[in-house]
């Protein structure tokens, strides 16, 4: 029998990283919901801004939280470029083109990484890295209570958007019906390359709240995009609240399942879910379009 | 307020539009009207700048605005209501109303909004709901209150009764007299002939991308040959 302290322990583990796979998940959702295409860049994004991080507090000395308010805007200046500038007009007026644009970038920015930072796993070092925080019967570290709280705000904020703003107003709009969009006069184009910014925000926010707990490599993206995508078809395509639901449900059960399975095992349960709702629920859980 | 002259414009490598010659005065309805495939659609399509024109003119309040960005010609008074209403299904009626004057400032969008509520109520009693659980008819109100949003000179009103139920054709199309009789200029695309004659001071028939007739309303309601070769009638 485990103790039920660190079964209460694993799943808090679970729910922080939960919360971070929420935030990358939902940026992949809304650039799907908007552009109708898997972003598989989005890993590499948030590799990229990982090494961000990463360098930030290694040369400049910079603590991860603090290079929030620096590779914030630089990240989604870069997305909307990248989309703009990159994306939109290699892929043209077709999706699938687009779809392969998008994994071309992916190969093309892991393979200019592995030369300029070789395939090294990296790891950073701060006064708090090992510093727990007791909740109720639970140690968990402080940076895990960091990204779970991080993260929650952040989904607020990413929803606040969407919903709230008269940017979050457009860019639904042209998710569903882009040439009435033109017509109410809004630039689609804006509005796309927008989206896609906002995406690889949420990934610049989510490589901030990782890094002190986790680590930057190369391929780190390969896990996190496999799991996001995981997430938003279990969540619902699109759907927002889906993917933050789905999430944290990844997240415990992955932590659940490394305790009692162990750690190579641990991701079977992910998977198991995975094809459980696409064989009884394909539409996903909270299955409604954005 | 509108001059078309000798329009061209297509898809590729086809020509839809093959010189197109219409015009619309402030304070009429004017009728569009052609079997389906004629062009009626891409003439639209082009007046509001989706679709580039690739000859001729359309001078818009004594303007050129031919070749002009969708954003632009909205700007200037010109407001199109796509075909198949096209609302925003995922959003509210609210949200899909304030959208149509999004690019104006906070005030302008709040008077517009009552406006508009005013000439359709129950699309008040619906601003809360998705856009996309309104019945068809209703649908249509928005659509074209989207449009009255922007604050048109020209309203293009594309087949708004398309798929509504007969007593609710009616309400559309009498809208639209009453939006003409306020100042609008309407030009409006039907394939309920009769009815839209009776509200529109004029009418063009559109054929294969070439206006095959014209002329008011009542003169080719009573034009025996134009009733059978393009009314249908
Ligand atoms: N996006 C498009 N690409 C290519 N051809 C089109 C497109 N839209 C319409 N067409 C063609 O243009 C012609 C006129 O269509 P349309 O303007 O929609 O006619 P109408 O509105 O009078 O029914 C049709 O033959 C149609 O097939
Ligand atoms: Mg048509």
């Amino acid at each position: 029998m485990v103790d039920p302290s660190i079964v209460a322990a694993s799943a808090l583990h679970g729910l922080a990283t939960g919360a971070v796979y929420a935030l990358v998940a939902l940026g992949l959702s809304l650039v799907y919901g908007v552009l109708h295409i898997v972003n598989f860049a989005h890993g590499s994004l948030l590799m990229l801004a990982l090494y961000g991080v990463y360098f930030l507090h290694e040369r400049l000395g910079l603590d991860p939280y603090l290079a929030l308010p620096v590779l914030l805007p630089v990240a989604g200046l870069a997305g909307y470029a990248l989309h703009r500038w990159v994306i939109a007009p290699a892929g043209g007026a077709r999706d699938e083109n687009v779809l392969l644009v998008t994994l071309g970038l992916a190969l093309v920015l892991e393979n200019l990484a592995l030369v300029a930072f070789r395939s090294d796993t990296r790891t950073i070092e701060t006064a708090y890295s090992f510093s727990m925080v007791a909740l109720g019967p639970a140690l968990l570290p402080l940076p895990k209570l960091v990204a779970l709280l991080g993260s929650l705000v952040a989904t607020l904020v990413l929803w606040a958007i969407v919903q709230k703003t008269d940017l979050g107003r457009a860019i639904r709009a042209v998710a569903r019906e882009r040439e009435a969009a033109r017509l109410v006069g809004i630039d689609t184009r804006h509005a796309f390359a927008l989206a896609f910014a906002i995406g690889t925000a949420s990934s610049a926010v989510a490589a901030c709240l990782l890094l002190p707990s986790y680590y930057v490599s190369p391929q780190v993206g390969h896990g996190f995009v496999l799991i996001a995508f995981t997430i938003v078809v279990l969540g619902g395509m699109g759907s927002f609240w889906g993917a933050f639901w789905g999430g944290l449900l990844i997240g415990v059960v992955e932590s659940l399942g490394g305790l009692f399975l162990g750690e190579s095992l641990g991701q079977i349960g992910i998977f198991a879910i995975f094809i459980a709702v696409l064989l009884f629920r394909p539409t996903g859980l909270l299955g409604r379009p954005l | 307020m509108l001059e078309v002259r000798e329009l061209r414009a297509g898809y590729g490598p086809v020509e839809i539009l093959r010189g197109v010659d219409l015009d619309v005065a402030k304070g009429e309805v004017v009728a569009l009207l052609g079997a389906n495939g004629a062009g009626k659609t891409t003439l639209n399509r082009t007046l509001s700048g989706l679709l580039r024109p690739r000859a001729g003119s359309i001078r818009f309040a004594g303007e050129p605005i031919g070749g002009l960005s969708a954003e632009a010609v909205l700007a200037r008074g010109l407001v199109h209501v796509p075909e198949g209403r096209r609302i925003f299904a995922n959003l509210t009626v609210r949200e899909n109303l304030l959208l149509g004057a999004y690019r104006r400032g906070r005030a302008r969008r709040r008077a517009n909004l009552e406006r508009v509520l005013a000439l359709f109520p129950r699309l008040a009693e619906r601003l809360g709901q998705p856009a996309g659980t309104l019945s068809g008819g209703e649908q249509q109100m928005l659509a074209i209150g989207r449009g009255l949003m922007a604050e048109p000179s020209l309203l293009v009103l594309d087949e708004p009764s398309l798929g509504l139920a007969p007593m609710i054709v009616r309400q559309v199309l009498e809208l639209a007299a009453g939006l003409a009789r306020d100042g609008l200029a309407v030009l409006l695309v039907e394939q309920n002939v009769v009815q839209a004659l009776a509200v529109a001071r004029r009418a063009y028939v559109l054929e294969q991308g070439r206006i095959a007739a014209a002329g008011p309303a009542a003169e080719l309601l009573a034009d025996d040959r134009l009733r059978r070769l393009y009314l249908g009638l």
